[in-house]
């Protein structure tokens, strides 16, 4: 393993060293983040080529509106929220469902079907699941909700946040951030969407787009990768993790979730609105919508004052760099949810290494 | 020891199965038919079969350690062990890393009105079972009963004595840059069992808590080798923590090798499914040492050559504070990253 | 941001399977996989099947892949 460590960093080195710049490459999946850090890549890598995080992790980008509205719904007798483990600490204006786990009607569920069977098991209530996530967990709501349908349940809806890659890169190139050089593309959002949905961002932007695994190896050979194409001045998708991810990705999931969600502008941490990159709910399925069925308003929250979440998550400040890292924001008390995901960059960054 | 499914805990029984009354806590006929009928005849030993107030003993030194834990895992029984052979062994296992042979124990019962009495006998058996085979004896002890729902069935806290061994000087102080760092072997085995088991999720699996007593061990080590210099179980919080208070209390930094640290690969495998870390996952098994670079290998050749060391490990080694003191981790593929305290909890996460 | 590991199929029964991962066994649902197979090594992320596993492929660059093999064919329960 180690020969190709020394490989990947060969070819990293080679590439840096004839490209007489700064390379910045942007990976987009909080998952990715968390195993760069654990595995100690950046102490690997040549100062040249600088490695940034951007909107990948699915709870840091979730608006501080939506979190209230979860609360809001928490706060209600009639409510059992089920959600994933990783929304559980998010601080919303006022405490977190951790804080209202007391009460217990926040249950942590590992599926959405545990959330569907949830409903099932408790008639006398409504339960609310909190269905955020990119693209790879999508489908995974689709198919309960079709459950639902099917089975004509009336205490199930979902709070939908779900939310979409391509449209946050295009955000980002469009004006945001428009000095990445390169993307790592998340290799679980593209086992759904396929490796051919990046190719409009080449196409479009003439930016290289390699999809990885999330192995270390793996992140390190995409990253060679990328060198390898910017050193020979190509932009193309290529995919390093074929062995799950194809060309068109899983057409069956995309079939459901097509069934069942359009696209929607919504609202991202700190970005503000991006066009068409949340998922709606359908007409046909609108009776499962939290937000129609209490009548809330998905709106944008207040900001935090002082809160940089915005510029960590598109790459334009490095959590150092944000004046309430470490000191008023930390893991223990987070402020904002860079800090409180699992997948935070800010959380990384401290838990894993404060100094580079 | 009794082997209880932790399925049957919550299933009822054709005929209805005799349960712990309030009165059994109320210090009158009840609670004495309880001790004698049910708690006597497993811990049986001359001295606390005299039901003193409190236990005479005659010990040989007056170097003696003294711990206290008490026990409210969830669920109670679960593969590898029970509430019972946990609190048996949690004690001891204080006792043998401070350095001392554990000698006696008291043991506490808060038992939920309405909890099943043959469960709280399969419990007694394995605090039985658990004493016999660390050598102590449970010599005082008391029973109170609450109401249902305010003890998530039985709680249990138990207090520990141990004569401290000849010659064994343990602290944060004595620890050197160049020291070793040992663990006698898998770590997240304890904490990533009562995950699965407590979340329902993985109906069937291999998975078992390393429980059991090290005092055999540590007293061999210690009575064998000079320049152990410290030494701790990592059972909440798992080896990150242990690591950690070692750091914050010595003021020195540690560096350890990801490679070095055995893993299960069915562990690996349950925590990767979960989102955990098995650095953050608890062991009850398990401690870690700081020993004195001469002493390391001869510290391993104990420990291999014990069932409860088999795949003990020097896991990495004492080193020079940069900036400040901290754990860092040299990963597999060759990078570095620091090992943080844990949070107090792990969630189950999908991203 | 997305957690998914790899798991073997070992009861399958319309689109509700039984999934072993290093002899973890858990349930999942292969309403995403219509075209899954008792035996095939799928990805699992939130209780759903989401792609199977080119086996050839993964052994080629996945780390785990040569854990899982070993674990499967060999009795060594210890790695690391």
């Amino acid at each position: 393993m180690l020969d190709r460590v020394a490989q990947a960093q060969h070819i990293i080195e080679e590439a840096c060293r004839g490209l007489d710049r700064q390379i910045t490459v942007m990976e987009i999946c909080g998952t990715h983040t968390v195993s760069i850090f654990r595995s100690g890549i950046r102490s690997l890598l040549p100062d040249k080529l600088k490695l940034l995080s951007g909107p990948g992790c699915p709870v840091c980008v979730t608006d501080q509106g939506y979190i209230d509205t979860m609360m809001q719904l928490a706060d209600r007798e009639d409510c059992l929220i089920a959600t994933y483990g990783d929304m559980i600490r998010v601080p919303g204006s006022d405490g977190s469902l951790e804080t209202r786990a007391s009460r217990g009607n926040v249950k942590v569920v590992l599926s959405s079907e545990d959330a569907l069977q949830l409903a099932r098991d408790h008639p006398e209530k409504t339960v609310v699941f909190i269905a955020v996530g990119f693209e790879t967990t999508t489908p995974a709501t689709a198919v309960v909700v079709q459950e639902a349908e099917r089975e004509g349940m009336k205490n199930f809806c979902i709070l939908s946040n779900h939310k979409l890659v391509i449209p946050a890169i295009r955000a980002l190139l469009g004006g945001m951030n428009d000095r990445i050089d390169a993307f790592l593309c998340p290799g679980h959002v593209s086992v759904i969407i396929g490796s051919d949905a990046f190719t409009e961002i080449v196409r479009d932007y003439r930016r290289p787009c390699v999809v990885a695994g999330f192995e270390p190896l793996q992140i390190l050979e995409g990253l060679a990768e990328i060198c390898r194409q910017l050193a020979a001045g190509t932009a193309e998708v290529k995919s390093m993790y074929k062995a799950v991810v194809t060309e068109q990705g899983n057409t069956a999931a995309q079939r459901i979730v097509a069934e069942c969600f359009e696209p929607a502008d919504g609202y991202w941490r700190g970005v503000g609105k991006i066009a068409r990159s949340t998922l709606a709910l359908k007409e046909q399925y609108r009776q499962f919508d939290a937000f129609q069925r209490f009548g809330l308003e998905d709106k944008p929250g207040k900001e935090i004052p002082g809160c940089r979440c915005g510029a960590v998550l598109c790459g334009l400040m490095d959590p150092i760099q944000c004046p309430l890292f470490g000191t008023r924001c930390t893991p223990q008390q987070p402020i904002g949810p860079c800090m409180v995901s699992s997948e935070g960059t800010c959380a990384a960054w401290f838990k894993y290494g404060r100094r580079k | 020891m009794v082997q209880v499914r932790a399925e049957e805990v919550t299933r009822t029984m054709a005929t209805e199965p005799e349960r712990i009354l309030l009165a059994h806590g109320g210090g009158g006929q009840l609670q004495n038919q309880l001790i004698r009928e049910r708690i006597l005849p497993k811990l049986r030993n001359e001295v606390l079969n005299e039901l003193g107030d409190s236990a005479h003993l005659q010990l040989s030194s007056n170097a003696i350690c003294f711990t206290t834990d008490s026990y409210v895992v969830k669920p109670l029984f679960f593969r590898g062990g029970d509430i019972g052979k946990l609190a048996v062994c949690g004690t001891v296992n204080d006792l043998a890393v401070s350095g001392s042979r554990p000698v006696a124990l008291s043991l506490a019962l808060i038992i939920e009105e309405g909890f099943e009495t043959r469960l709280l006998e399969a419990i007694l058996q394995s605090i039985s079972d658990a004493a016999r085979q660390n050598h102590v004896s449970i010599v005082t002890g008391d029973t109170k009963t609450v109401d249902h729902g305010c003890a998530d069935g039985i709680f249990l806290n138990t207090a520990g004595i141990g004569i401290k061994l000849p010659n064994v000087e343990l602290g944060l102080s004595r620890i050197e840059v160049g020291d070793k760092i040992l663990i006698n072997g898998t770590i997240g085995d304890h904490g990533m069992t009562i995950v699965s088991q407590r979340e329902g999720i993985s109906f069937e699996s291999p998975l078992a808590s390393d429980c059991a007593g090290l005092a055999d061990l540590t007293c061999t080590l210690f009575e064998n080798v000079p320049g152990i210099k410290f030494m701790r179980d990592p059972t909440r919080g798992g080896l990150a923590a242990t690591l950690n208070e070692i750091v914050e209390g010595s003021r020195r930094s540690v560096e350890i090798e990801e490679k070095e640290i055995s893993v299960k690969p069915t562990v690996q495998a349950a925590a990767d499914m979960l989102g955990f870390d098995v650095l953050n996952a608890a062991n009850e098994g398990k401690f870690v040492a700081v020993v004195a670079p001469d002493a390391a290998s001869e510290c391993l050749r104990i420990c291999r050559g014990h069932p409860l060391g088999a795949e003990a490990r020097i896991i990495g080694e004492i080193v020079e504070t940069r900036d400040v003191p901290l754990v860092e981790l040299k990963t597999r593929i060759g990078g570095r990253r620091i090992v943080q305290m844990p949070y107090g909890r792990e969630l189950p996460r999908i991203c | 941001m997305c957690l998914a590991v790899p798991a073997r199929i070992i009861e399958l029964e319309g689109d509700r399977a039984v999934v072993d991962a290093m002899g973890n066994r858990w349930k999942a649902k292969t309403t995403l996989l219509p075209d899954a197979k008792l035996g095939d090594v799928v990805l699992v992320h939130a209780g759903f099947a989401i792609s199977t596993v080119d086996e050839e492929e993964a052994k080629k660059t996945w780390e785990l892949f040569a854990e899982i093999e070993n674990f499967e064919n060999t009795s060594n329960k210890i790695s690391g």
